[in-house]
């Protein structure tokens, strides 16, 4: 039996704004708890809530960026169930009139590209946090901490159509979203802090079956890794389990990352019940024509468009230019020293900054805007190979020294303090081409004699002797030439 | 369309009234009979009317004031204490519940 | 001077006496808080602190004597439970909040508070403001002055009952679907219910929220304009509340520009027919079964006194008023099931004693802190939001809502100028009447309800008395309905005939 997987992801981004959705309290990280939810977060008697507008003016650049529409008429509903982290017991959500409707987001699977079409987004309320310690309640039992600092966070939940395929386009697409709520500055992506969190909706069906086979919804994944894995045995296990003569039920679980695996919460029957109605304490939201412009206007370019651009501008392979525009910080980084270069060379400037600098900022824990090297350092840098001062393995040695800071993170000082100039002289590099030669008559011999391996050989020993800075291309074509005269 | 016993019971759960036998069964007899007092409602013709959730947008137009991003609550403990005065359970600047298990 | 309240025919007079230091108001405040005790069997305050009392005297005293005093200095007033306080507990009339105390006050108390008025308390009212005889209080019912065995009307009874028996000069209330004006009909004071929006719901603890509006209730339409324009105004805390009223910036001096522009209209007017011009719409709706002779009788006179004032009756009608009825018992219920979800026992009011888990505790703590009415209409509201139900239920209602809205659109201004009418079928009922029978007393909302639906003002003058069970004559309430944001004409055209009336003078107890 050939199955296909079926995946929709639900993302709720917590939006970047001062303060909570309903009230003026801050919605700062890290506050000592309950020290951040004011009345009316906490739901005393009499309060009411009143929207912030930042928190709306981020829900339509989102749905800017994603070619959605921004809708001109939007409601807000109560979405009823008991939860001791919700004060209301009701969440202030949209239902049937969501702030953005449709959309979609193209990004890359290995080399393929992809489009996923996005069904929603809405504006909603963030819950407060349980803290699962083993208090002891009023009368001895056995208790739960409750702490309402994140209650009334502004939340924008973006839904996709189910149209994913695999795990890894699932994570290709959560990556991309992850990258682009935080190019649009909406959304700071802290997942560690709970700022983006996804839940995946999975379900199978044999090939060619046009009904979706039942689904089970995994909830708030916070990260990449654990949503990979969460949907690879959450499928394993419905086959599994429909190949056994089983029935897939609909349920809620949660991903376990210790024994990875998912399993089922306990479940309520009566959990779907939630009898949303438009919250009467707050009109329509109207979103007039006027503010979506100015909006429009204000916001910076986005990936697509400057993926494009990389493309056709610098000539970069689409995957390429994807990678390098998976923040903005990264893109700015890209074109900046792309800018200091001599024309034609973004093709380096674009290895470079996938490679070199990428790899040292993951190994380093730190993040494009933390980076040491600046732009102009590294273009000067890549200047140096340009004009054969050094060699692309020497540059590798010269930009960790720059990292370091060593002689004021300046390429040319390193290279001179370090006498890291390359040797392009022929006549120096076939003076130490001789000497290997003479001390290696065995493998000349082997070669000529057909034995072509110990080029390399031959060619390392040259570079050691040269210490590296030989000019590697002269010296491959200078041995060669020896060689074969 | 009269409740039944399991409807009661549902309903019940649902709004968190824990009830006993004999108040469910009350409380089922005065729903029916508040169900036939408001029955009325079904039989009239209210096609191409909308519903009026806003009374003020029956005269004009009703919208949604949006207020600025800016902070205007103090960070405190001395205002947490106060918030949290009425608490019945509360340890370290916590609410205190039953153990939730998920 | 003597300080009873029942000596000062005006909120006006008590503030010329107070202003002008005949009086001081912490003697004021004293001889109230002790006219309260003498009074403890008419059950009208659920809690009562003297000390928070005479502090806001004593700093009244002290503004008093500056002579740049608020318009309201020294004016003792309370609030009904349902509007929170500093200081006092806020029950709502319910166990569950026995012994809440708020860390806010709610919008309308501060407005108060700042125009200087003394809070002499806090009011009994039905449970979380659900009922019309204050019969649903878990501190005990209210009583009527008139008829201590007779109901004051609910759910702000005692708010009535307290200006009726002069405990205060003002109180507040609050109206979803009639209990400002029915009590204060019923107790023979003046109330009025604005229109919705016209006043901030901030810090009033919710019952219905697209119904609920604030409202005071004092002797005349004169003293409800004091304390109305006070209360008033855009609060930006209330999203629901309006930032302006036809145009017209929503704040305090509104009502009473209103009021005073409609008074100079009046008075400019031929002499004897001030209100020449008026037209008084009549619904015949009405006056069909079900409303008590004595009630049509009082109210008919009334609407003749108003033609010798010189205003027209104009016949019409308002054919969706029977179904006011269940519209509003489906959607106030929706809402109340949702707003009273917050009563958990988690951070604040009555938590049980025992309990197993999570659920079993907000399970209990809210079946042992209810009572049953609120119970009821828990359950019911929370029947028609529920799946499948919602579009025949709730939907219905609101939609029918709308009808009822345009019913009223369609003859205000077209057809009539103000409506008037009964407010309540009967006079007031004797306690513990019709208390097998929780839906008999909702059919007496008929008058109320669909101003709460549309959204419009109205208010209650007392117009004549009627018998109660007990043979004891009970107060009868004129119901004046007006069009969006026309508070101070309302009240300019109930102070026309207060005018030339006396039924509002007429205090419980004196003769």
């Amino acid at each position: 039996m050939a199955w296909e997987i079926v995946i929709g992801l639900e993302t709720h981004t917590q939006l970047s704004t001062q303060t909570k959705i309903f009230s003026g309290s801050s919605t700062r990280y890290g506050a000592q708890p309950n020290t951040q939810a004011n009345e009316v977060d906490m739901a005393l008697p009499g309060v009411l809530p009143v929207m912030n507008k930042g928190a709306v003016e981020r829900a339509i650049r989102f749905g800017l960026a994603i070619g959605a529409t921004v809708a001109p008429y939007s409601v807000f509903a109560r979405k009823n169930y008991f939860y001791p982290d919700l004060p209301k017991n009701y969440q202030i959500s949209q239902m049937d009139h969501p702030v953005v409707i449709g959309g979609s987001l193209s990004f890359f699977v290995g080399d393929e590209e992809k489009t996923i079409n996005l069904t929603r987004a809405h504006l909603e309320e963030d819950a407060g946090k349980s803290m699962h310690d083993d208090f002891v309640g009023p009368h001895g039992e056995s208790s739960t901490g409750i702490d309402l600092n994140r209650c009334g966070t502004p939340l924008l939940e973006i839904v996709t159509e189910p149209e994913m395929r695999s795990a890894a386009e699932a994570v290709a697409y959560a990556k991309t979203l992850h990258s682009l709520v935080m190019w649009l500055g909406i959304c700071d992506g802290n997942m560690q802090e709970g700022s983006f969190r996804i839940d995946a909706n999975v379900s199978v069906r044999p090939v060619g079956q046009k009904e979706f086979g039942t689904r089970c919804e995994i909830k708030n994944v916070n990260s990449f890794r654990f949503l990979e894995r969460a949907i690879q045995y959450e499928v394993r296990r419905q086959i599994e389990l429909i190949e056994d003569g089983g029935r897939v039920v609909q349920e809620t679980r949660l991903y376990d990352s210790e024994r990875d695996e998912t399993r089922s919460m306990r479940s309520k029957e009566d959990a779907h019940d939630y009898r949303y109605f438009p919250d009467p304490d707050l009109p329509p939201l109207v979103i007039a024509q006027g503010w979506i412009d100015e909006v429009r206007a204000s916001m910076p370019e986005l990936p697509a468009s400057l993926r494009a651009r990389f493309v056709s501008d610098y000539g970069l392979a689409p995957v390429d230019a994807a990678q390098l525009t998976s923040s903005r910080a990264l893109a700015t980084y890209f074109e900046e020293t792309v800018r200091a270069l001599p024309a034609g060379q973004a093709k380096l400037a674009a290895n470079w900054v996938m490679g070199e600098v990428s790899a040292t900022l993951n190994r380093e824990e730190k993040d494009i805007a933390d980076c040491p090297v600046t732009a102009a350092s590294l273009a000067a840098l890549l200047g140096k190979i340009l004009d054969n001062t050094i060699s692309n393995k020497i540059a590798r040695d010269v930009f960790a020294a720059m990292w370091l800071g060593e002689n004021g993170g300046q390429p040319e000082a390193i290279i001179q303090a370090k006498g890291l100039t390359q040797i392009n002289d022929a006549g120096a590099i076939e003076a130490m081409i001789d000497k290997v030669m003479a001390d290696n008559a065995t493998i000349v011999e082997e070669f000529r004699a057909g034995k072509v391996k110990g080029f390399n050989s031959l060619v390392g020993q040259i570079m050691k002797a040269a210490r590296g800075k030989a000019n590697p291309q002269q010296v491959n074509d200078l041995l060669k030439a020896k060689l074969e005269s | 369309m009269a409740l039944t016993e399991q409807e009661i019971a549902r309903i019940a759960r649902l709004a968190r009234l824990q009830l006993s036998p004999q108040q469910l069964t009350q409380a089922q007899t005065e729903l029916n009979d508040i169900l036939g007092l408001i029955q009325e409602l079904q039989a009239v013709d209210t096609t191409g009317v909308e519903p009026l959730a806003h009374p003020l947008s029956a005269m004009t137009e009703v919208h949604l004031r949006l207020r600025e991003d800016v902070v205007t609550e103090t960070t405190s403990l001395a205002r947490r204490d106060a918030l949290m005065a009425n608490a019945p359970g509360k340890r370290d600047g916590l609410f205190l519940v039953p153990k939730v298990i998920d | 001077m003597s300080q009873a309240l029942y000596t000062f025919p005006s909120l006006a007079s008590l503030r010329q006496a107070l202003q002008t230091r005949q009086l001081s108001a912490t003697e004021l405040a004293q001889e109230s808080l002790a006219e309260i005790d003498r009074t403890r069997a008419l059950n009208a305050f659920v809690h009562v602190d003297a000390e928070l009392t005479l502090a806001q005297a004593r700093q009244a005293d002290a503004l008093l004597a500056t002579g740049n005093a608020p318009a309201l200095t020294g004016i003792p007033i309370a609030h009904k439970d349902v509007f929170v306080t500093q200081g006092w507990r806020s029950t709502a009339g319910s166990n569950i909040l026995k012994n809440y105390v708020s860390p806010f006050d709610a919008t309308v108390v501060t407005r108060l508070l700042e125009a200087g008025a003394v809070s002499l308390g806090k009011l009994n009212c039905d449970e979380f403001a659900m009922g019309s005889g204050n019969e649903h209080s878990a501190f005990g019912p209210a009583r009527n002055p008139w008829d201590h065995q007779a109901v004051p009307g609910g759910s702000s009874g005692a708010s009535a009952a307290a200006v009726a028996a002069r405990l205060v000069m003002a109180s507040t209330g609050t109206d979803t679907g009639g209990s400002v004006r029915q009590p204060a009909a019923l107790c023979g004071v003046s109330g009025i219910k604005p229109t919705y929006g016209a006043v901030s719901r901030y810090g009033m603890i919710a019952y219905g929220s697209s119904l609920d509006q604030a409202g005071p209730i004092a002797p005349s339409a004169a003293d409800l304009l004091e304390l109305l324009d006070p209360m008033s105004g855009f609060d930006p805390r209330d999203s629901t509340s309006a930032e302006f009223c036809n145009g017209v910036a929503n704040a305090p001096g509104r009502i009473r520009a209103d009021f005073e522009r409609a008074q100079q209209q009046y008075s400019g007017g031929t002499a004897g027919q001030p209100l020449k011009g008026l037209r008084i719409g009549v619904p015949r709706e009405y006056f069909g079964a079900g409303l008590s002779n004595d009630v049509a009788t009082a109210v008919e006179s009334a609407l003749v006194q108003f033609e010798k004032l010189g205003a027209t009756r104009v016949d019409i009608s308002l054919p969706r008023t029977r179904l006011s009825i269940p519209a509003y018992y489906v959607i106030a219920p929706a809402e109340a099931s949702s707003n009273l979800s917050r009563y958990d026992g988690v951070r604040y009011g009555h938590r049980a004693d025992q309990y197993s888990d999570l659920e079993d505790m907000s399970g209990r703590s809210r079946a042992e802190g209810f009572g049953a009415e609120v119970q009821r209409r828990i359950l019911i509201g929370t029947y028609v939001l529920s799946h499948g139900y919602y579009d025949a239920y709730y939907l219905q209602a609101q939609r029918l809502r709308r009808m009822i809205a345009d019913d009223f659109r369609a003859v205000l201004s077209a057809q009539c100028d103000v409506i008037m009418g009964p407010v309540t079928p009967t006079v007031a009922k004797q306690l513990g009447v019709n208390n097998d029978d929780p839906t008999a007393d909702w059919l007496a909302d008929i008058y109320t309800l669909s101003l709460n639906l549309a959204g419009l003002p109205g208010m209650s003058i007392p117009c004549g008395f009627g018998a109660g069970a007990s043979g004891a004559p009970l107060p009868i309430g004129l119901q004046i309905i007006g069009n969006y944001f026309d508070e101070g004409r309302l009240l300019a055209v109930a102070h026309q005939y207060q005018q030339v009336s006396d039924w509002h003078q007429r205090i419980a107890g004196q003769k």
